[in-house]
């Protein structure tokens, strides 16, 4: 195939969504992600997927854990004030460990906030936003190809992993139209569920296996067990028992402990020799290499981290990378969200400063360009 | 009765439920439906939200699953979308279905997905402790009512018939074959079936309301039933207090998953292959 | 031609000026083999009130995204000629609607009455915006006639492609007549 198109960052997840083999859509109509429902609404019933609106947030995160138990690959997509209607059910799925995929267009906040103009207000909410404690992984996308290949990885990592993997993007890189050249959707790498290969009267659901995933049945197939939002055994019926209860917290949390550095991703330029190091994720880092360059240009040695997988957080990068800079510089549309995780991993060994923007404007190249001659 | 043990997980009893309580008569019911019909177990779903009713899916052997407060109904859409061979029986509250799930229970019946949904009404949260509920009659107590309670109940048939269901019945517990029958008639009708069940709960509802006991409860059910055949002989004055049960609505109507099927049909025979599926590459999809 | 080329379509909603700068794009990115990203002012903004639409087109892959400072900004109204006209590089062209811009800021602008001409000489004031993009590509030689004609064609809705491209014409011709007597 390989055409070039010009599409956004919406139609890229949308795109990417029916590559990965996403046969389910619920949604509720919110700016700026509304593109992607629309896309999909078109496109999925010729796909054979189902495509449904919901009444609101709630019912579409609920309604993709139903799917996805039935072993439909599924997504929702939302902004801001869906994300955090949608919160109780991304803690149910995460509970259950039903693999699904949530997009997330941030936009400004506080509230309803600016409806068509970008933030990253919600990195914090990604992580910490549903009760009781959760584990995340949330993928950054800085363009639009990069949106296509991260919504496909966010889909094999949420069946890998059996969790509700989210795609964390902003109005910028959702709304931009760029020219890109889509590969093979037949060459498209999928991650299958693990299955299970025992008789059904022998399944456990909740399994404490060696890997810390369980196998994975989906409903109708045989194997009938029980799906709980309450602690629960390795049967998957509720436990009040202590230890089980320790046991279960600790390997659902743990499981993206267990595996972060399979997870972590991120991406450099010039951080070989860099004594200034920007940190950026989603548009704003386009503006970060942009200064980069810049300062290069004129004899500053600077350097971007871009983190693609922003939960978890790349932790031993930062601390590896603490020692041999000058300084940090943590570029958001927000007023410091990252900039704590990277004092954080970094433990303050390192001059740390923030170039934040909450007017709903992309922070310009001279922003941070700014920041870097200021530190340098 | 024997024949029936097979349906129940029976290794999770003894069950949560007070005793008098109304939720495993309906569980009854189900599984004499489901063996009545011969419906396969690997195809059946229970799903459930929270609250007594949402215990119900653990004591059967089905595909199972106790969801968030309020929510059953938008798992169970999801679910029956995704793989409308299933067979999906939701059992939800008073509390659960029409306060924090009332959005979704009217969209549910709006939407008419196959489903068989039973709301449990026992008038009260039980399982927190007796507050009243959008079902608690009003003037009844409750533990957020002390001095009686200031709400009307909604009238839940009228509100599922009007959102637009194929199928509203109400029973009572007391009335259990008729209870199987208007399950068994929920679950052979194509679209969104509701039965509305009235349920005793003895110790959040009747131990503040003088009907201290299970079989108190019971007797209040059987002197206020009126089914409807009976009821369209009396007056009005002989109607006052009370509860009509029976098939109350019934009409044939598209069911969501039989519709959105149809439109898969119609848009994937579709000739032409739009200009955005050919540079993206979706033409592939198409193909294979 | 710099590496990277900025273009600001402006003016209010309902003038077509998103479908420009897509059609723009579409043709340096997909016919003209160049990298291009698309922006835009969206939302209430783009039906009624004030609305732009930004093109960035480069050789080499584009970092930053939107427009900051551009070589080319095209207003249709008065409104978004007085708030944008600033943002123009020194050498940057500018061409307004002189039928509905009259305070023109800079004496080096391109004043030509757009909307007038789509109506008189196209026949339908609707297609002013592929008539500004015929005269964008005549003075901007940022993309090729044929892209952008292969690209306006993709985009029109069917059924008004002939109408279309007569417009593109009239821009071209006119874009050409106003290059030539510089």
């Amino acid at each position: 195939m390989e055409k070039p198109a010009l599409i956004s960052g919406n139609e890229a997840v949308a795109y990417g969504a029916l590559a990965a083999g996403v046969r389910f859509f619920a949604g509720y109509p919110i700016t700026p992600s509304s593109e992607i429902a629309e896309t999909l609404s078109e496109l999925l019933p010729r796909m054979g997927g189902k495509f449904v609106q919901m009444e609101d947030e709630l019912a579409s995160m609920g309604a993709i854990v139903g799917a996805s138990l039935a072993g439909v690959n599924s997504m929702t997509a939302t902004s801001g004030p869906g994300f955090s209607l949608m919160q109780e059910n991304i803690g149910f799925a995460f509970m259950t460990e039903v693999p699904c995929v949530i997009v997330n267009v941030q936009r400004g906040g506080p509230s309803t906030g600016l409806p068509t103009k970008p933030s990253q207000g919600d990195v914090m909410q990604t992580r910490w936003g549903t009760h009781g404690g959760c584990n995340t992984i949330a993928l950054c996308p800085w363009s639009v190809r990069e949106t296509f290949d991260l919504t496909i990885d966010c889909v094999n990592l949420a069946n890998r992993y059996r969790l509700p993997v989210v795609l964390l993007l902003d109005e910028v890189i959702a709304h931009m139209r760029e020219k890109v050249v889509l590969p093979s959707f037949g060459g498209v790498k999928k991650v299958q569920r693990k299955k299970p290969t025992c008789l059904p009267q022998e399944y456990l659901p909740y399994e404490i296996t060696e890997d810390d995933i369980p196998p994975m049945a989906d409903f109708g197939e045989g194997y009938r067990y029980h799906v709980t939002g309450l602690t629960h055994d390795p049967t998957g019926f509720p436990t009040s028992n202590a230890k089980e209860i320790d046991q279960l917290v600790r390997r659902l949390y743990g499981k993206i402990e267990r595996y972060r550095d399979e997870i972590t991703r991120i991406e450099e330029e010039y951080l070989a020799d860099a004594q200034i190091l920007v940190f950026a994720y989603g548009s704003v880092s386009r503006s970060a290499i942009s200064a980069v360059k810049e300062a290069r240009a004129r004899g500053i040695k600077a350097g971007l981290l871009r983190p693609v997988s922003i939960w978890p957080f790349p932790d031993k990068h930062i601390s590896r990378l603490a020692d041999q800079l000058k300084a940090i510089i943590v570029a958001e549309m927000n007023l410091g969200q990252m900039i704590g995780e990277v004092r954080r991993a970094s433990c303050e060994r390192v001059k740390i400063l923030g170039v934040t923007r909450v007017d709903g404007e992309l922070i310009t190249p001279d922003e941070i360009l700014t920041a870097i001659q200021e530190v340098s | 009765m024997g024949r029936l043990l097979k349906y129940l997980r029976l290794d999770k009893f003894p069950t949560v439920w007070c005793a008098g309580c109304g939720v495993g008569i309906v569980m009854g019911c189900i599984i004499r439906v489901v063996d009545k019909l011969k419906v396969n177990p690997d195809k059946v779903v229970i799903v459930s939200g929270i609250g007594c009713s949402g215990r119900m899916p653990g004591y059967l052997d089905f595909n199972t699953l106790h969801t968030t407060h309020g929510r059953a109904l938008v798992f169970a859409t999801g679910l029956k979308l995704a793989k409308p061979s299933l067979e999906i029986i939701v059992v939800m509250g008073d509390g659960d279905a029409l306060a924090i799930g009332g959005n979704h229970l009217i969209h549910a019946a709006r939407r008419n997905v196959n489903l068989t949904s039973i709301i449990i009404n026992n008038w009260i949260y039980g399982m927190t402790g007796g507050q009243y509920s959008p079902a608690t009659p009003r003037g009844a107590f409750a533990t957020t009512a002390p001095y009686g309670n200031l709400e009307p109940p909604f009238e839940v048939p009228e509100l599922v018939r009007g959102s637009g269901a194929s199928y509203v019945a109400r029973g009572t517990v007391y009335h259990t074959r008729q209870l199987d029958r208007l399950i068994e008639r929920g679950m052979r009708k194509e679209g969104f079936g509701l039965v509305e069940v009235l349920s005793p709960c003895p110790v959040g509802f009747g131990r503040r309301n003088q009907m201290k006991s299970a079989i108190a409860m019971m007797r209040w059910q059987k002197d206020r039933a009126v089914s409807l055949k009976r009821a369209s002989k009396m007056n009005e004055e002989e109607l006052k207090d009370k509860i009509i049960t029976g098939v109350l609505f019934e009409r044939e109507a598209p069911e969501y998953t039989q519709e959105y099927e149809r439109l898969m049909s119609r848009v994937k025979t579709r000739k032409e292959i739009g200009k955005r599926e050919i540079q993206t590459g979706l033409g592939e999809i198409h193909e294979e | 031609m710099r590496n990277r080329y900025e273009l600001r379509l402006s003016g209010s909603g309902g003038q077509g000026l998103i479908l420009a700068g897509l059609i723009l794009a579409e043709a340096a990115g997909i016919y003209d083999n160049r990298n291009v990203t698309q922006t835009q002012s969206y939302g209430p903004e783009a039906r009624g009130g004030a609305s732009k639409s930004e093109v960035v087109i480069s050789e080499s892959e584009i970092d930053y995204p939107k427009v900051t400072r551009p070589d080319l900004l095209l207003a249709l109204t008065q409104e978004a000629c007085d708030e944008y006209h600033r943002d123009l590089r020194e050498d940057g062209i500018l061409i307004v609607d002189s039928f509905r811009v009259k305070r023109v800021p800079s004496p080096g602008a391109f004043s030509i009455p757009i909307s007038q001409i789509a109506r008189k000489e196209v026949g339908k004031e609707l297609v002013t915006n592929i008539v500004a993009l015929g005269i964008i590509t005549e003075l901007t030689g940022v993309v090729s006639r044929e892209a952008v004609k292969r690209a306006v064609l993709d985009r029109v809705p069917g059924g008004t492609e002939k109408l279309n491209i007569k417009a593109l014409e009239v821009g071209f011709r006119i874009g050409r007549e106003r290059r030539m007597s510089r």
